[in-house]
């Protein structure tokens, strides 16, 4: 025979299964479910959250790098339009100046041309003016029909003061 | 941690042993320790609360018996109690106390299904219980979404605990099911140690119904959820000759029922031993009759029992963890660390055991 401590009793038996799955029952159904359906949705959310914010930094990181390039991007390409301008400001000038420079010579050739042909005229003009004081002279000596060579030297250089004014 | 375990539990259990002695050689004086002690552990039809010089504070419980043929009669125990004065064994309805036992006076058949000491504290701590959760449960409704709050924070991380460090790690997925289960059973042998430690109230884990009947629960619960490779593992071991198949099948078959046993024993042995340590040590100022014990007693028994609120959670986290082991063993979908015995002897991995 065991010791009374050691023997299950009946009753406690009973009332230990009876009492046990009504408290198993209850608390299953008003506290543990509740509870663990709270805490799988806390935990969850926070997963949630975590995970978003973690997408929020990577497209943070995207944006800014989008950004970034973007950026990059306009100031090469200022870069390039500044370089294009210059270039073309450059051969603008280039141009003009070619242009100028040519023009300038046109002028100064029918300039120089033009001073030749009026100092040719001008000298055809002498040539022709001297040629005929020449035969002027030549004729009003051979008109006075002169004896004195000392009259004719005389009246050559009457004549020639005349000539001076002209 | 499972040494540390079991080096603490062999602690208790041998330091039960070794005060017994001590309980037996009082006999002779007027004080039987030995007497005293069983009593203390033992269940009781009114409720014992303190004794003076004046008389006893006593509530006589409910008897509730039913007898073949006669029915069921119900009194209270006062008719038939004599508290805790001596005096001659009172009858009431046939139906008298034999050291605390019911029985009745003609020697008949008697189902005794009083409301007992112990049943009366069941009771109690289901209570208790229920109010407690249903506090936390709308702890959980009012502070929907946001952080825990009083009761609720105090017991939300034990809850999370047995969640993901019992059952998850043990059962695997399924662990859902199980969960109101392995709470319950936690909570149940938790509250009821710390109770038992109380001065006055019931020693429930510490009684062999009690445990009897989580340990059945459990085998119930693990029989009742076995898939095809729990039983193929049981009559069909992987890895053993054929010729030991029914050596193995019988061991195994008994393993069944082994492991419910040991929990059933396990918690009963300590909890009744820790109540013995205690009591043996408070049994020392009637033993002596001398201040000079005191220090002794004083800290021996403190010490005693703050270790008994250790092992008042550590028995239920134990009962917990193995109750989740069995079933997780028996939902487990295949067995391939078992299968790598014997025939993958190339393997290099070692095997891991639980």
């Amino acid at each position: 025979m065991l010791p009374a401590f050691l023997s299950p009793e009946l009753g406690l038996i009973f009332w230990q299964l009876v009492i046990f799955l009504l408290v198993l029952f209850l608390l299953g159904k008003f506290a543990w479910k509740p509870i663990l359906l709270a805490l799988k949705e806390r935990e969850d959310n926070i997963e949630g959250a975590l995970r978003m914010a973690d997408q929020a930094k990577i497209e943070m990181q995207q944006l800014k790098a989008g950004n970034e390039k973007l950026l990059t991007e306009a100031r090469l390409e200022r870069d390039r339009m500044m370089q294009e301008a210059t270039v073309m400001a450059n051969q603008h000038r280039e141009a003009e100046k070619a242009r100028a420079t040519a023009e300038a010579n046109t002028i100064i050739q029918q300039a120089r041309e033009a001073i030749q042909q009026e100092k040719n005229a001008a000298l055809a003009e002498v040539k022709n003016t001297a040629a005929k004081l020449s035969l002027d002279i030549a004729e009003r000596i051979l008109r006075r029909e002169l004896t004195d060579p000392a009259a004719q030297t005389q009246l050559v250089d009457s004549y020639l003061k005349d000539v001076k004014l002209n | 941690m499972k040494r540390l375990l079991s080096i603490l539990l062999c602690f208790v259990s041998l330091s039960v042993f070794a005060n017994e002695p001590a309980g037996e050689g009082a006999k002779a004086e007027g004080f039987n320790p030995g007497e005293m002690i069983l009593h203390h552990i033992g269940d009781s039809h009114e409720w014992h609360w303190l004794a003076t010089d004046t008389g006893n504070f006593t509530t006589y419980l409910p008897i509730i018996a039913y007898r073949p043929g006669k029915g069921v009669s119900v009194f209270s125990s006062k008719h038939i109690s004599n508290g805790e004065s001596e005096g001659p064994a009172k009858e009431y309805d046939g139906l008298k106390l034999e050291h605390e036992k019911l029985v009745s006076t003609d020697g008949s058949k008697l189902y005794d299904f009083s409301i007992t000491k112990n049943v009366a504290g069941l009771i109690g701590s289901a209570i208790l219980m229920l109010v407690v959760f249903t506090a936390v449960a709308s702890g959980y409704r009012k502070n929907h979404g946001r952080a825990p709050k009083g009761i609720q924070s105090f017991f939300e991380p034990i809850i999370v605990f047995i969640r993901d460090e019992v059952a998850k790690k043990n059962i695997g997925p399924k662990y859902e099911r199980y969960m109101p289960y392995l709470l319950t059973v936690f909570f149940f042998i938790w509250f009821n140690n710390l109770l038992g430690l109380t001065p006055g109230a019931a020693n429930l884990s510490g009684n062999i119904a009690v445990t009897m009947v989580l340990a059945l629960m459990t085998l119930v619960i693990t029989l009742a959820s076995s898939n095809k490779y729990y039983w193929a593992h049981i009559f069909a071991t992987p890895g053993v000759p054929k010729p030991l198949l029914p050596i193995m099948i019988i061991v195994e078959v008994i393993g069944i029922f082994t492991k419910p046993f040991s929990l059933m024993i396990r918690l009963f042995a300590n909890i009744t031993a820790g109540h013995i340590v205690v009591l043996s040590f408070i049994s020392l100022v009637f033993i002596f009759k001398s201040w000079a014990v005191a220090p002794v007693t004083l800290a021996f028994g403190l010490f005693i029992n703050v270790l008994e609120l250790l092992v008042a959670v550590l028995q239920a986290f134990i009962f917990t963890l193995l109750t989740s082991m069995y079933i997780g063993g028996a939902v487990e979908e295949h067995h391939d660390a078992d299968l790598q015995i014997g025939y993958n002897e190339d393997s290099t991995a070692p095997h891991v055991s639980h």
